[in-house]
């Protein structure tokens, strides 16, 4: 017992270097584009309240596109390891994988065509791209469970539903929350495509920074979404962290 | 061995109920034989049965069904009298202990959380099921205090088994399945696990069925024993004894093995045969006097106990005459067996000593009496007389056939043994045909 508390501060150590390493990423932004000789144009892009907009948008199609992949991938993960349903769980992943493995640029744009430019758009090709982890591991997580656990539960008299959200799901959720946060990421890099659809969010930089050659307006645009992306990888690890059944 | 037979202790009462399987067939889709035949098999309320045979011969099977993890393809399931067949699964097994493999104690619950698991489905308060979690820690000999809040992870797999078995016997139920309960652990730890089955079984007297593929330990468990063969054909279904001293056939002796007048050692302890008294001396005594007790008793070795009456000493007479007077220091290569130890533990001990007998102790190591060779031969000879013998009260066990018929040999025309009450209502109202 004494072993245990162990490995978990070295876990949280790590987090908290990595927390450092954002926030001074960030104040080195921040300090560099403060003292910065910047151009009218790059003054207006740059703006703080700008910033702060294309920030929010890019988290809001971020987060409603995960909120999707969430809805999907997890009830159709729990489905695919039914007994029932078992014999899905190959051609389901297979098209899941073919999801991710479409350029998600050109996915994006393809749904532009079908849905209309703009932000719903933008949002579905992120779900089609970040289905995929969150499926597997949700597959993945459920199916490690020993399934002598699962019969002991069952012999016990508990029911299949509470065998799946008292044993099975408890004893997942590493393996999905691993998932969620791996497509979380995968989620803020892409979100920058949806630009190119007008779909909003922190890519506007990165285009604007290339097409008008504001090298400074590229690299804000690009270390913000970096930033980002890192952050939310924090936050899933806390939650990780957090969330993992004690005895494991 | 005596037990199996003639009347129960007074103080234990039994808990358990009786089992009927009643032409049973398990067929999966896409095989052509069933994984269970047309099985019949009465299994008698307070005792344990042992299903044991060949892997693949349906044993885990019929287990199975007994609490519905595998539905029946044909045939009744009868549990105290009612027909199971029909009613809600989860029901039926939140009222039959399950014990598997290592345990199967989930993982991310504590000690207590894993035990309370029925109860709490069961609807208990939560101050009962935290008292009954700590009686049922006692009753498998964990101290509640340090193991109640432990994870699983932090149990070696012997505690991890015995938490297993309380979990199983957390709602009190009247039957107990045990799927290969102590076939992960080490062979130190499972025999001790086993001597811990049978002295709760001794104070529970629940029905306890337990798959094995360890033919001793369906020896040294069982007050029945089911061999099958493929198709779960019940080869024999005896009292170990007899199995042992009467094999059916030629399938039965090959899987007993050899060495089965040894394995009868493993029925009787030491407690149950005859010991002899012994002339008992203490440290500081004169070693003079000591002689002259054994001489005048007629014995050739005087016993020296400690303050608390432990054996400490071993004494012939030639060593006697060489001593002024008797010394207090233990001798480490005493012959000692604890009276619950078998007899094949004793015969063993013996062998390695020299005097070819060895020291009986009991409760706290406190000397009770000797056991020599001749004991044990007397014993081997009485319970290969009894297995001659036809029993008369053996529990019905077919696979083919109609309940009813005296057909098959010494083992079909009793419907019920005569000592216990519970399935014989049972079988009464089975079916003649299906």
């Amino acid at each position: 017992m004494s072993r245990a508390p162990a490995p978990g501060r070295a876990a949280w150590r790590g987090l908290a270097l990595q927390l450092a390493g954002i926030v001074a990423a960030g104040l080195g932004l921040a300090g560099w584009l403060a003292t910065a000789d910047l151009s009218k144009t790059e003054l207006t892009t740059l703006a703080p309240a700008a910033l702060w907009g294309y920030t929010v948008e890019h988290l809001q199609l971020t987060l409603v596109a995960a909120v999707i992949v969430l809805l999907i991938a997890v009830p159709l993960g729990v489905a695919l390891t039914r007994t029932a349903m078992r014999r899905f769980t190959g051609p389901v992943l297979t098209a899941a994988n073919i999801g991710q493995a479409a350029p998600a640029i050109g996915l994006v744009v393809l749904l532009a065509f079908w849905l209309g430019f703009g932000f719903w758009a933008a949002t579905m090709g992120l779900v089609l791209y970040a289905l995929l982890p969150v499926l597997r591991n949700t597959i993945v997580g459920l199916q490690q469970v020993d399934a002598r656990l699962v019969e002991a539960g069952r012999g016990m008299g508990m029911s299949a539903a509470a065998v799946l959200l008292r044993v099975e799901l408890p004893l997942a959720v590493p393996v999905m929350l691993a998932g969620i946060r791996t497509a979380m990421v995968l989620l803020v890099g892409t979100a920058a495509l949806a630009t190119f659809i007008n779909g909003g969010g922190l890519g506007i930089l990165i285009t604007t920074g290339v097409n008008l050659k504001l090298t400074s307006v590229l690299v804000t645009g690009s270390l913000l979404v970096a930033l980002l992306a890192l952050l939310v990888d924090w936050l899933g690890r806390v939650v990780e962290q957090l969330a993992r059944p004690k005895g494991l | 061995m005596p037990e199996h037979t003639p009347a129960k202790p007074a103080d234990s009462v039994v808990t358990g109920a009786g089992i009927l399987l009643d032409h049973v067939t398990k067929r999966y889709p896409g095989q052509a034989r069933p994984a269970v035949d047309g099985l019949t098999m009465e299994i008698p309320a307070g005792k344990t049965v042992m299903l044991v045979g060949p892997s693949g011969c349906g044993k885990t099977t019929t287990l199975k069904m007994i609490n519905r993890l595998i539905e029946p393809s044909e045939g009744r399931i009868v549990v105290d009298g009612d027909d199971v067949t029909q009613m809600n699964g989860d029901r039926l097994r939140r009222g039959i202990g399950y014990v598997i493999q290592a345990g199967g104690l989930f993982p991310h619950m504590t000690v207590a959380t894993n035990i309370g698991i029925v109860p709490r489905m069961l609807g208990w308060t939560r101050e009962r099921v935290a008292a009954r979690v700590d009686e049922l820690l006692e009753l498998v000999s964990l101290d509640p205090e340090q193991y109640r809040d432990r994870y699983p992870k932090e149990l070696s797999g012997g505690q991890q088994q015995r938490v297993g078995v309380a979990r199983a016997l957390a709602a009190d139920p009247p039957v107990l399945l045990m799927d290969e309960p102590f076939g992960a652990v080490d062979p130190i730890t499972r025999l001790r696990l086993q001597d811990e089955l049978i002295n709760i079984q001794d104070e529970l007297q629940k029905t306890i069925v337990c798959v094995t593929h360890d033919f001793d330990e369906a020896v040294k468990l069982g007050d029945w024993i089911a061999i099958f063969d493929e198709g779960a054909q019940l080869v024999q279904y005896d009292t170990p004894e007899r199995i042992l001293g009467n094999p059916a056939n030629e399938f039965v002796e090959n899987f007993i093995g050899s060495g089965a007048g040894l394995k009868q050692l493993t029925l009787t302890r030491v407690a149950d045969v005859g010991m002899e008294k012994a002339v008992l001396a203490r440290p500081g005594e004169p070693a003079g006097d000591v002689l002259a007790r054994i001489v005048a008793a007629g014995h050739g070795h005087a016993v020296v106990v400690d303050s608390r009456e432990r054996p400490i000493q071993w004494l012939s007479r030639r060593k006697l005459d060489r001593l002024e007077t008797i010394g207090s220091t233990p001798d480490p290569a005493l012959p000692v067996v604890g009276s619950r130890a078998t007899l094949s533990d004793a015969l063993d001990t013996m062998l390695v000593s020299s005097a070819g007998a060895a020291l009986v102790t009991g409760r706290r190591d406190v000397f009770k009496g000797v056991i020599d060779i001749k004991t044990v031969m007397d014993a081997i000879g009485r319970s290969q007389d009894a297995a001659a013998l036809d029993s008369t009260d053996a529990p019905v066990g077919l696979n083919t056939g109609i309940f009813s018929t005296p057909a098959t040999g010494d083992e079909g025309d009793d419907s019920a043994p005569a000592d216990n009450p519970g399935p014989s209502g049972a079988a009464g109202d089975a079916p003649a045909a299906p």
